[in-house]
């Protein structure tokens, strides 16, 4: 025969395995217990008439024993499924416990309450998706920031935004007519020194021309074939100055003396008036 | 008033006698004291005649307070990155993210109201760290190391930003990956700049490392154009590209970055 009153007296006096002592209050482990706390109530060893409520996998269930069953340890415990709508498990909660202590009833409620708001925190915890910690290597770090620097270095930004500005400029990206960001002089310049560039382009096919004359009559078939290549040349020099991409092939590509010297003598011209 | 000057302005500190540094300390106190008293006995007697200028003083006399003379939040160094990539990008919006919403939910709202594309600034350590790019409403995102940030007002000789459209100039992406990131940059920007604000924003890839610049213009010959840079400048180095919107779980990568991929020095991927 099991008797409340002997089971407290040794579980709640003496020892017991699942009392944890704090500074303030004794706490219990029993994972039966509805409130956690150790007491005569509340102990899950000590009432014959018990009722809690526990989750298992996202499912959570009423865990209810009674006094008739207390000579079946292993019957002790009838489990009953609740549903994953909160209104009727609290429906349920009800009707299965009809005639019991309200205590026990309250209590329940409200554990199911607790489980069923962390199950929706653990919901959204997952969909939130997990922040991924990456460690700071400091080797690569060093490397990186001084592969930084040289690259910067490497890079002569300033003289590679130039190249490209003058380029739009000359390409006519910033229109036909003289565009609203450049002053008239420069535009007047810019206009003479495509038009000079234009010229040796000129002479260069001439030259070429002549020099192929020669084949010219050999092979009739051919001689437009041979016109083109001699334009694809010019185009090719055109493409080459419009890359501007690779700043080590600047060195190369700077501009015929020819402009300098027209360069030089527009400014000492400048200077004189 | 029997003050004398020199007493004030010797230090008590800076004697070593002990007997006459305890002497002078108590007599700067006597006096200091005295001063007190005069000056409130003086003040108490004009004032009696104007109250305002008494409701002048306490109005001036604001204490320093621990409040007042709190330390500059550091906190502030991502946001602050963040306003000035706003500033940069014409008809940009600035929000504060919070953690209210997740990024899929952030990327839902924008594509409802017709973005074009939003950038996510990340901080750790309070300093911007990584910059995401994500191209709405099908991608691609790409994922950028954000490093040596620099203000636009702490670069010597800097000038003022202009509300005009800039010009794009975008150097050296020449691999087919380099070819995508360089269109995730310039589709940020509007087709058509206003060349009258004579504004460039360049990014220049060397070496992977993307280098970000503004810059005002002005041609000065058929041979020189004079810069003036605006700020801020950063570099950034691509972390990864994906195809789609943001989705780090099942996404599909373009292109990601690991080590092992760094066979030699002379390899580069953009």
């Amino acid at each position: 025969m099991n008797n409340d009153e002997i089971v407290w007296q040794i579980v709640g006096n003496r020892f017991c395995s699942f009392r944890v002592k704090t500074n303030i209050d004794k706490l219990c482990r029993n994972e039966y217990n509805l409130t956690g706390i150790c007491n005569m109530q509340s102990c899950p060893l000590a009432n014959s008439q018990y009722a809690t409520v526990k989750e298992h996998l996202g499912v959570t269930y009423l865990y209810v024993k009674t006094a008739e069953r207390a000579h079946m340890p292993s019957k002790l415990w009838e489990k009953i499924k609740l549903p994953s709508n909160y209104t009727e498990a609290l429906k349920i909660i009800d009707t299965e416990l009809v005639y019991w202590p309200s205590w026990i009833k309250h209590k329940c409620k409200q554990r199911l309450t607790k489980i069923v708001q962390y199950l929706i925190r653990m919901r959204k915890l997952k969909l939130k998706g997990e922040t991924k910690l990456v460690g700071i290597k400091k080797k690569t770090e060093r490397r990186l920031k001084t592969r930084e620097i040289r690259a910067e270095q490497v890079a002569r930004l300033d003289k590679s935004i130039e190249k490209e500005l003058l380029e739009r400029l000359k390409s006519k990206a910033y229109g036909e007519d003289m565009p609203l960001n450049i002053k008239q002089e420069v535009w007047e310049q810019i206009l003479a020194d495509t038009g000079v560039e234009d010229q040796d382009d000129q002479d260069d096919q001439d030259d070429t021309e002549l020099g192929e004359l020669g084949s010219e009559f050999e092979m009739a078939d051919e001689d437009e074939e041979e016109r083109e290549y001699v334009s694809d040349v010019s185009q090719d020099s055109d493409s080459i100055s419009d890359d501007f991409g690779d700043i080590e092939d600047f060195a190369q590509l700077t501009p015929k003396n020819k402009d300098y010297e027209y360069e030089y003598e527009y400014n000492q011209q400048k200077s004189q008036n | 008033m029997g003050i004398s000057k020199k007493n004030l302005v010797v230090e008590p500190n800076s004697i070593k006698n002990k007997a006459k540094r305890l002497q002078l300390y108590s007599q700067q106190r006597i006096e200091k004291a005295k001063n007190k008293r005069e000056t409130r006995k003086r003040l108490k007697l004009e004032e009696k005649d104007c109250p305002e200028a008494k409701k002048e003083r306490l109005e001036k006399n604001v204490p320093n307070t621990q409040e007042n003379t709190r330390e500059f939040d550091e906190t502030i160094a991502g946001i602050e990155f963040a306003l000035s990539v706003k500033n940069i990008i014409p008809d940009a919006e600035f929000i504060k993210r919070g953690s209210q919403y997740s990024l899929e939910k952030i990327m839902d709202f924008c594509v409802n109201r017709e973005y074009t594309d939003l950038l996510v600034v990340s901080e750790d350590h309070r300093e911007p760290t990584y910059l995401t790019v994500i191209h709405l409403p099908n991608g691609p995102t790409a994922k950028f190391r954000i490093t040596r940030v620099k203000d636009g007002k702490k670069i010597e000789g800097h000038g003022n930003p202009t509300a005009h459209k800039p010009e794009v100039i975008l150097n050296n992406f020449s691999t087919r990956l380099g070819h995508t990131v360089g269109k995730v940059f310039a589709s940020l920007f509007p087709q058509l700049p206003e060349f009258e604000g004579r504004q460039a924003v360049t990014f220049h890839n060397q070496r992977d490392f993307i280098f970000f610049r503004r810059h005002r213009y002005e041609f000065v010959s058929g041979k020189r154009v004079n810069l003036q840079e605006i700020g801020p400048r950063f570099t950034l180095r691509l972390q990864w590209l994906q195809k789609g919107l943001y989705d780090l779980k099942s996404g599909e990568y373009e292109w990601i970055f690991k080590p092992e991929m760094e066979t030699s020095r002379r390899k580069f991927f953009l």
